[in-house]
């Protein structure tokens, strides 16, 4: 036992799967299950919808994560913080897949933390900054809907890995969705302000749209869920173009850089570090 | 009261009883085996205990906890080679927490969940209406939701209105 600093007798001198603390020692979360990929699935794709899949869910994560001490209720910051969780944990399980698949043997680390902007995949409206309370609820409506129809014909992938991920995330998507979808109703049905608001936040996110239909055509589920959510908040959808360009192909906002700069910086700065 | 010579359990399932007393770190009060969240135990020819596990959400901290505890166990058991394998599919269900389970979870003011829904269609429900949970405490029905997430993702927050004790409510998924 090293006795000079007291972080570092901490992390030293244990046996087996003794730990410090509770939540550190993190390892493979595909630990122990089946890596073979299937006869006639294409690695280098099924690597690359992980990848994209994966960073959507990180990119979101961290920006639920700003919301923590900042958001208008003890609960809505506990409610922010979970999906941000269950999305983090999904990116886990997707970058590791993909590490497995695609030939570098890259652990969930290596993708998340030494990536810069440019080998990103994530949708634009995922890296977009915080904003509002309103904005935070209509860009968590459209993304979890549009992630829960994905994920539902994901569930019927040929990579039982990739189809598992999927199963297990509709499940948690759907309450990400319903969370948004009652927030939204409720402020665009709210007040003067709160209605203003989600005008805006809905006018923010509109020219994003039509970046998320890439791999699966899933727009007739989308539109269903943004209609009913809308109509029952007294807003409209509001007519847009599309943004040109796409987050799938690289292509970013400026805003994904800073993003990363502050996700990365640890990892960076110490790429020796365990926790 | 047993007589006679006691018989001797299998390897298999030996190690399966001792994996099965392993307490859930964020609900101590459940075995793994009362969250369902351990899913076979199996020995190998060479005394090898495989377990499996699966996680309650895909970003549930405790998973890698739970690893530990159950190799732990197993290896103070006499175990000496042990394997935690991650299974994913099918994913857990809240109907895997077991009778005695949802016992526990109500004697210690935790709301168990109601039947999961099944797959097929997820249809966006924007009804104002919720089934109401009743109270672990008082079993009073008029209940309400004040957060759909708590402190672990597993959980959601309510209160009663007849006793006013606010209560933790394991959701269904």
């Amino acid at each position: 036992m090293s006795d000079d600093h007291v972080y570092l007798t901490l992390a030293e001198g244990h046996e087996d799967d003794t730990r410090w603390a509770y939540g550190t020692g993190f390892e493979d979360p595909l630990h122990g299950v089946d890596t073979t990929v299937p006869e006639g699935v294409d690695a280098g794709a099924l690597a690359a919808d992980c990848v994209a899949l994966a960073d959507d869910a990180l990119v979101s994560a961290q920006r639920l994560a700003e919301w923590v001490t900042r958001a208008p209720e003890l609960e809505e910051e506990v409610a922010l913080a979970n999906i941000g969780l269950d999305l983090l944990g999904q990116a886990r399980l997707l970058y590791s897949r993909a590490g497995q698949v695609d030939g570098t043997g890259r652990d969930e680390d290596a993708y998340a933390y030494f990536r810069d902007a440019d080998d990103f995949r994530n949708v634009r409206l995922a890296e977009l900054p915080g904003g509002d309370f309103a904005f935070a609820v209509v860009r968590l409506l459209v993304l979890s809907s549009w992630r829960l129809a994905h994920f539902r014909r994901l569930e019927a992938h040929p990579d039982p890995v990739l189809a598992a991920v999927a199963a297990k995330g509709v499940k948690e998507l759907t309450y990400h969705r319903q969370y948004a979808a009652e927030w939204c109703v409720r402020l665009g049905d709210g007040t003067d302000e709160s209605h203003r608001r989600m005008r805006a936040a809905l006018d923010e996110v509109a020219p994003y749209l039509g970046e998320l239909h890439t791999a699966y055509d899933v727009r007739d589920e989308v539109a269903d869920d943004l209609r009913q959510v809308t109509e029952a908040a007294g807003l409209t959808l509001p007519v847009y173009r599309p943004l040109p360009g796409s987050g799938r192909a690289g292509e970013h906002t400026e805003h994904l850089a800073p993003l990363l700069t502050e996700l990365q910086g640890i990892a960076r700065a110490h790429p020796e570090a365990t926790w | 009261m047993v007589t006679g010579t006691p018989t001797p359990l299998d390897a298999a399932r030996r190690a399966r009883r001792v994996a099965e007393q392993v307490p859930d770190p964020e609900l101590p009060m459940l075995t793994l085996a009362d969250l369902g969240v351990l899913r076979d135990v199996e020995v190998g020819e060479d005394g090898t205990v495989v377990a499996g596990l699966t996680p309650t959400y895909s970003g549930c901290p405790a998973m890698a906890e739970m690893r530990a505890d159950v190799a732990a166990r197993l290896r103070e058991a006499g175990y000496a080679r042990v394997e935690i394998r991650t299974v994913l599919d099918p994913p857990w269900t809240s109907d895997w927490i077991t009778e005695a389970g949802r016992r526990k979870l109500a004697e210690h003011g935790i709301a168990p969940p109601g039947a999961a829904p099944r797959g097929g269609p997820v249809p966006l429900v924007l009804s104002p209406t919720r089934p109401a949970v009743p109270c672990p405490r008082c079993g009073s029905a008029d209940t309400e939701e004040t957060s759909r997430f708590a402190a672990t993702s597993c959980k959601a927050l309510w209160r009663c209105r007849a006793c006013r004790e606010p209560f933790e409510y394991v959701k269904e998924i």
